[in-house]
């Protein structure tokens, strides 16, 4: 393999935890970050059946505040925020004018004009440099950069309450998902969210960068009995492409649309005017030629991020995520295809490096927890 | 898990396990580590020629694909057709599960393979 010479990459603050534990580390967006501890499927089983404790500390926090902070967020975020309670949270896009992916995040209302917007890490310079600029007709708002000030953990699976509960005294079955709830977890000033990327229960928590190592001890230590494990970026991907979860760079970038990516949900349809409107409004009432759908291999192989999708002979379409799912145990995925060739049940190929290798459109998400 | 001593070895993590003129091939332990679960091996054809070092198929686990590099030069004599459905027995026992058997052409080339002591200290 080629050495390239680049900018040294940035380290959370568990990188030293993540070496000294043996993890195997990898460049990702710009950071130092642990793919795998003891195994991707390993990893990936626990979060399933018991629970998983991830370092998300990558993952870039801009905070928008001041009188206008509401009208702010509503002109660059594409879900409508003024349906946001103070404490709750959600899912959302940053968008282009022809409404495409800048990124997508997670909109956090800490207070009615104060807003926490977390973004992916790859993206932070970008996302910060577009929201500063498109904020300013918005009024009285200002955009910071907080990602230095926040580290981020998850801890994820159907043990995380419990594994939680014991190191704080927020009383975590009060807070519903996609809600958040301020307090102390292992003694350290924490925001506790009830969300994450796995398809399963589970808190993030955002905790001071200089408390991280201490607040994830606990949770390693909390976690003993029901056997809770460290995990890597590796299973936080297969885990969150069996949840049907979009992953920007792969399954939306700038050349994708929210209506194509299927996320019409993320789109505040009845507000004003918003990034990226027009365009949606448009591509929605003439109709998208493209959209995306979730697959499975109905042959042996793996369809991964770029290969090409087949109708017959013609290439109609691309692979944006692929894996063989640790716990489905079958070659999973996502791709844009032709509108008409979208329905649950139509089959195409993808070119698996050469080979022709039959795929069924099937509804997503893949997996879904039992309630 | 033991390094056959009787078995020579690449810098890419395969193996040879040498029987008169010919040889199985297969991968390391530590290569099947590396590559975590196993769920597809694209073999060549029987009669297929192979240089040293040359791609004679592919690996896919979960992670990742990687080529697969023929040990010595060589005409591809038999193909392990029970890993199209059993490609796990590669994580199970990597160095009993062969992918092919070669007739090497030019014998003289395994005196630059590595023994199991060289390889061992490869990958520590």
């Amino acid at each position: 393999m080629e050495q390239v010479t680049e900018a040294p990459l940035k380290k959370t603050p568990l990188n030293a935890r993540h070496r000294a534990s043996g993890a195997k580390m990898v460049p990702f967006g710009g950071w130092d970050m642990p793919v795998e501890y003891s195994g991707l499927s390993i990893e990936h089983a626990a979060v399933r059946t018991r629970a998983g404790l991830f370092d998300v500390s990558h993952m870039g926090e801009i905070e928008i505040a001041g009188k206008d902070a509401l009208a702010a967020v509503q002109r660059i975020s594409s879900n409508d925020a003024s349906k946001l309670a103070v404490g709750q949270a959600q899912y959302s896009g940053l968008l282009t004018p022809a409404g495409t992916f800048i990124d997508d995040l997670l909109v956090y209302r800490l207070a009615a004009s104060h807003f926490l917007l977390v973004v992916n890490a790859g993206n932070i310079p970008k996302d910060y440099a577009w929201i500063a600029e498109q904020i300013k007709p918005a009024g009285d708002a200002v955009a910071v950069d907080a990602s230095s000030r926040y580290a981020l953990l998850a801890i994820q699976g159907p043990e995380a309450q419990n594994i939680l509960q014991p190191l704080t005294g927020v009383e975590l079955g009060t807070i519903k998902y996609y809600w958040f709830a301020h307090g102390e977890v292992a003694n350290v000033r924490a925001t506790i969210s009830r969300t994450g990327y796995t398809g399963e229960d589970g808190f993030e928590i955002f905790v001071p960068p200089q408390s991280a190592d201490r607040v994830w001890l606990a949770l390693l230590e909390s976690g003993q009995a029901v056997d809770v494990i460290p995990c890597g970026l590796g299973a936080r991907d297969t885990l969150r492409l069996e949840a049907g979860m979009r992953l920007h760079g792969n399954d939306i970038d700038e050349t994708t649309t929210a209506v194509e990516a299927d996320l019409n949900w993320i789109v505040g349809w009845k507000k004003d005017d918003f990034v990226g409107a027009a365009a949606l409004r448009e591509q929605k009432a003439s109709g998208a030629k493209r959209k995306i759908v979730g697959f499975e291999m109905l042959e042996r192989g793996i369809a991964r991020h770029g290969y090409d999708a087949y109708v017959g002979d013609v290439k109609a379409g691309v692979v944006t995520s692929g894996t063989q799912t640790p716990f489905l145990k079958k070659a999973i995925g996502m791709a844009y295809l032709p509108i008409e060739h979208t329905a649950a049940g139509s089959e195409f190929d993808v070119d698996v490096r050469g080979r022709r290798t039959r795929a069924r459109v099937v509804p997503m998400p893949f997996y879904k927890r039992a309630k | 898990m033991a390094y056959p001593g009787s078995f020579k070895y690449t810098k890419d993590h395969e193996w040879i396990d040498l029987d008169g003129d010919g040889g199985r091939v297969g991968i390391t332990d530590y290569a099947q580590q590396q590559l975590g679960d196993v769920v597809y091996v694209d073999l060549p054809e029987v009669g297929a020629k192979l240089k040293q070092g040359q791609s004679f198929g592919t690996i896919e686990s979960v992670k990742a694909v990687s080529e697969l590099y023929s040990p010595v030069s060589g005409e591809v004599a038999e193909v392990n057709t029970a890993l199209k459905d059993k490609p796990e027995t590669i994580n199970k026992e990597p160095h009993a599960t062969w992918m092919v058997v070669l007739k090497l052409t030019n014998p003289g080339e395994v005196d630059a393979l590595l023994d199991a002591t060289q390889y061992q200290a490869l990958i520590k």
